[in-house]
């Protein structure tokens, strides 16, 4: 495997037409979720953001309204391009999944009794779901945090995965937690 | 017509406000609206919908365009689509520009730090929750293993690691 530090900060300069472009792609390519093509294609393929860059910004967008990757987009295309670069992004995102969904709608009732497909679509679930677990891992792999870092991680899984909290109450408990470590990681 | 776009945007707009984690919490309040306040849809048909939506590549989000679209076609998925969208991402430029404004700050500086480890535990959870959200099998379970070491170890496009789930899927149905 190529060893390459996606830790590192890069700062390349991304053009609108290369911000629709690449947003075009992730959202023709995101089946069952964004996330993991769009940290795949950001990162790993365009080199627009390192591994750490991307987690910061999901993690804003995480904390606001709004699907994550959206909110993703929108601090990408800002930090790039402006205003401009916010609407190349996310009309490059969204446009492919609109024309596909209602192109879908239209033939659905066709082929949703075939049971190829209801076998194909649980596939594509399974495998999407383990895309979200591995892009998680390969994250928390390539980025180095400090000791409390960790420890804001498991509480977040903890109450999310295992308590089953729904997300709100996660953030509100480990939001001021985890700001309350990172100070006293800071200090000591 | 003209009432339905209104009541569409104003109830996708209001509920784009509060889908705090993205449109998978949000899903049932959007049910409760289109099915048992509006009459929208049937339940029946909004879970056709939702599974439709689910296909498709893209954000999730595009479940709330294809409501917009059955419900008033083309201007419906518009106005369904910008009122999920709008606010948001006004919300998101605003805070990605205060977090640019005061990056030389601490308070920044330590808010990132805390929430990039925060952010990857809740990505973590999420993949174990829909792992487990699949319906079981050990089949769907290796399917799921196997993609998530497929992105852990090797550069490759994920795609193609859903291209060989799907593929695997439709054999086992045939095979087993």
């Amino acid at each position: 495997m190529q060893h390459v530090d996606r830790d590192a900060p890069a700062r390349p300069a991304v053009g609108k037409a290369e911000l629709f472009v690449g947003f075009l792609k992730i959202g023709l390519l995101g089946f069952g979720g964004v996330g993991p093509q769009a940290r795949h294609i950001i990162v790993e393929e365009r080199h627009w953001l390192s591994d750490r860059e991307f987690a910061e910004l999901l993690g804003v967008g995480q904390m606001l309204p709004g699907p994550n990757t959206v909110n993703a987009a929108v601090l990408i295309g800002d930090r790039f391009q402006g205003p401009a670069g916010v609407l190349a992004s996310l009309l490059g995102m969204m446009a492919m999944p609109l024309l596909i969904v209602t192109a879908l709608a239209l033939v659905y009732d066709r082929f949703a009794t075939l049971s190829e497909v209801g076998a194909g679509l649980t596939g594509a679930a399974a495998a999407a779901a383990g895309l979200v677990l591995g892009t998680a891992l390969k994250m928390i792999r390539n980025i180095r945090l400090p000791r409390v870092g960790y420890l804001t991680l498991a509480l977040a899984f903890v109450g999310l995965a295992v308590l089953r909290w729904p997300l709100v109450g996660v953030v509100a408990v480990v939001a001021p937690l985890a700001i309350g470590l990172t100070v006293l990681g800071r200090r000591w | 017509m003209t009432s339905v776009l209104a009541e569409l945007a104003r109830t996708f707009a209001a509920l784009s406000l509060v889908s705090i984690g993205g449109i998978n919490v949000l899903l049932p309040d959007i049910r409760h609206q289109v099915v048992d306040v509006h009459g929208w849809m049937s339940d029946a048909a909004f879970a056709h919908t939702f599974a439709i939506a689910s296909a498709a590549p893209g954000p999730n989000v595009i479940v709330v365009s294809l409501v917009g679209w059955q419900v008033a076609g083309i201007a419906g998925l518009a106005v369904a689509t910008l009122a999920i969208m709008v606010p948001p991402c006004l919300l998101a430029l605003l805070a990605g520009r205060v977090l640019v404004r005061w990056s030389g700050t601490t308070a920044v500086a330590v808010l990132k730090a805390a929430l990039v480890p925060l952010g990857l535990g809740l990505m973590l959870a999420a993949g174990v929750t829909l792992v487990r959200a699949v319906d079981e099998g050990a089949m769907n379970l290796a399917i799921s293993a196997a993609s998530a070491a497929f992105v852990v170890f090797t550069r490759c496009n994920p795609l193609w690691a859903l291209a060989a789930g799907t593929a695997a899927s439709i054999m086992a149905l045939h095979l087993l």
